[in-house]
């Protein structure tokens, strides 16, 4: 199954019956899968006149209780940006799924990870995060826009799914957890969908004029995240144990990144790998640990170097950490990264 | 003693932020009178704009919601197809729905959504301060027109109305005023119909009330509401700009 279109089902077994889209490549199977779908199920599929008016209609929806969600590529996230803020302002869960495409501007169609900076640390104004998901392969996007949906609503926050244009093209054999009759969704006693005379009215807002009140709403917030840096953070280790260098890389990347730490294996260098799953929070204790019996981090990216931010400021400066990359749709070969392996193996030992 | 006037249900018991003279205290209470004569309150949700009715969400007893500036009709697109039987409505001023949000009211507007807007235009944003609005008339003076509208560099005001009845997905357009009691009396007529048409599952529905803001106009309550009747009535006139309601168009 192409990954765009597993996107789109795990959505709906997860019981979003919701989404509201745009097109843009390389994201288009996600929303043209919906609309097939969603009428025939009695849920919503809506191409809106925008992005932005996208995010806005998810964050209706997400008012209502409802599972709601969007799906673009890069400069379609760049606008749904001041909706994504909204929704983290007012603790709405969604999801969110972006198909990287190189930038900036209107940039590229091919694959890239360029928006990693844009995904962890500024998808919005204002002080707010959203979970972050990497997925490598087809069925790892098909799991985690589950766990994505469940861990949004149990935080009540924005989840991404931050793919790129190859997983979302391309076609693997996946399997699908059992479709439930129906999916059990937390209870939300906040949604705004009429008091029914049960209750005072709810109110979905991110206003707050008063600073001390403002502090106070982004402070409990960020006690929350606190939770989840602790308790939700991912990652796949690969031969980390005895590596001597340990490569890091997310998403596609780390397929290829994969395939150049076997070949050096093969030729007797200790290369290992750590795959963030979660880009945010990103698995620090996973690096943290590693860099006590490693001798050098090498980060490997289709950007100019975004992700190895958060390794140096994980290793914390206890071991070098190099870079290697290409950006604007250019992929990285598995001999490229090789050859970055063997070179730092020459200095290793 | 019988009670001849009261507060409508749909209308909670708290202060407004809003000025002396301001025309948004009687049209909150018409939204809210049309909420309570049709019985929706337990299944309404409003959605409040950015402007000066940004803090609606407190003064209405239904469900709220705060939009981005001029998103409300999308947000409202969201809540209706998840809420299909719920009532939706959007309450907004000029500058959120005829200027950042115009997309987002023209769409919603053709795809015939289902849901109510109120829209509220006073030719200024108020709470910035009475800068120019897509609705300021030609000539007028506001912060950042100093001198006049120039329509040569800014333009003509937008004709929401007319605009929107152009759209089949509209069911229902009136513009109405309530610089008068007969002009409220007609003004709450007008609103309440506009609920109904979304009861009834017609399509979209928008009241534009023509209204004044004498803090921003710099004119006392009762001069802006003369300014309003010789300036803004000439532009903008009132009365039924599409009403499908009545048959199955």
């Amino acid at each position: 199954m192409k990954g765009n279109e597993a996107l789109a089902e795990a959505a709906i077994r997860s019981g979003c019956r919701h989404f509201f889209g745009y097109p843009i490549t390389p994201q288009t199977e996600v929303a043209a899968y919906m609309a097939k779908k969603m009428p025939k199920i009695g849920g919503t599929y809506l191409q809106a006149e925008s992005e932005i008016a996208a995010i806005n209609m998810v964050y209706g929806a997400a008012s209502a209780g409802v599972r709601a969600m969007t799906s673009s590529s890069s400069p379609g996230i760049s606008l749904k940006s001041e909706g994504i803020s909204y929704i983290a302002g007012a603790d709405l869960p969604c999801l969110i799924i972006n198909v990287q495409r190189g930038g900036p501007g209107l940039g590229g169609i091919q694959p890239s990870q360029a928006d990693y900076w844009q995904a962890t640390r500024a998808t919005g104004h204002g002080d707010f995060h959203v979970l972050v998901f990497a997925p490598s392969t087809i069925q790892e996007m098909v799991d985690l826009v589950g766990l994505a949906f469940e861990k949004a609503d149990a935080y009540r926050m924005p989840a991404m799914i931050l793919a790129d244009g190859m997983l979302g093209q391309m076609m693997e054999p996946v399997s699908f957890p059992e479709e439930a009759a129906e999916v059990k969704l937390p209870e939300k006693p906040w949604a705004t969908n009429g008091h029914k005379g049960k209750r005072p009215h709810n109110i979905v807002n991110s206003l707050y004029l008063k600073p001390d009140q403002l502090e106070k709403t982004i402070v409990d917030r960020f006690q929350r995240y606190e939770t989840i840096k602790a308790t939700e953070a991912r990652a796949e280790e690969y031969l980390v144990e005895d590596a001597e260098i340990v490569l890091v890389a997310y998403g596609a990347t780390a397929r290829i990144v994969k395939s150049a730490v076997n070949t050096a294996r093969e030729m007797g260098i200790k290369a290992g790998m750590i795959r963030p799953i979660t880009l945010w929070p990103y698995p620090v204790k996973n690096i943290q640990k590693a860099a006590e019996t490693a001798k050098h981090f090498l980060c490997v990216e289709m950007s100019m170097g975004q992700m190895v931010d958060d390794v140096r400021l994980a290793v914390n400066g206890k071991r070098p950490v190099s870079f290697f990359g290409h950006t604007g749709g250019v992929i990285p070969a598995p001999g490229e990264v090789l050859e970055q392996i063997k070179e730092i193996a020459g200095g290793v030992r | 003693m019988a009670v001849v006037f009261e507060r409508p249900k749909a209308l909670l018991d708290v202060p407004t932020h809003y000025c002396p003279g301001c025309t948004h205290g009687i049209i909150h209470r018409l939204v809210a009178e049309a909420i309570d004569a049709l019985g929706v309150e337990d299944r309404a949700v409003g959605v409040a704009p950015v402007g000066c009715a940004v803090m609606a969400y407190d003064y209405f007893a239904c469900d709220m919601v705060e939009a981005a500036h001029g998103r409300a009709p999308a947000v409202a697109t969201g809540l209706k197809r998840s809420l299909p039987d719920n009532v939706i409505f959007t309450y907004q001023g000029d500058g959120d729905l005829a200027a950042i949000g115009t997309a987002e009211t023209v769409h919603s507007a053709t795809r015939g959504e289902n849901i109510t807007v109120i829209f509220v235009n006073n030719a200024i944003y108020g709470m910035t301060g009475g800068q120019m609005a897509p609705t300021s008339l030609p000539g007028q003076v506001t912060q950042t027109t100093p001198y006049g509208r120039d329509v040569k560099t800014a333009g003509y005001p937008v004709r929401v109305c007319e605009m929107l009845s152009t759209l089949s997905g509209v069911a229902y357009a009136e513009r109405v005023t309530v610089d008068t009691p007969a002009h409220v009396r007609q003004a709450g007529a007008a609103i309440k119909k506009a609920f109904q048409t979304q009861i009834d599952k017609k399509g979209f529905s928008i009241v534009e009330v023509v209204s004044s803001c004498p803090t921003n106009w710099g004119l006392t309550p009762a001069e802006a509401l003369q300014w309003l009747r010789d300036n803004m009535l000439p532009y903008y006139p009132l009365g039924v700009y599409k009403d499908t309601t009545g048959g199955d168009k």
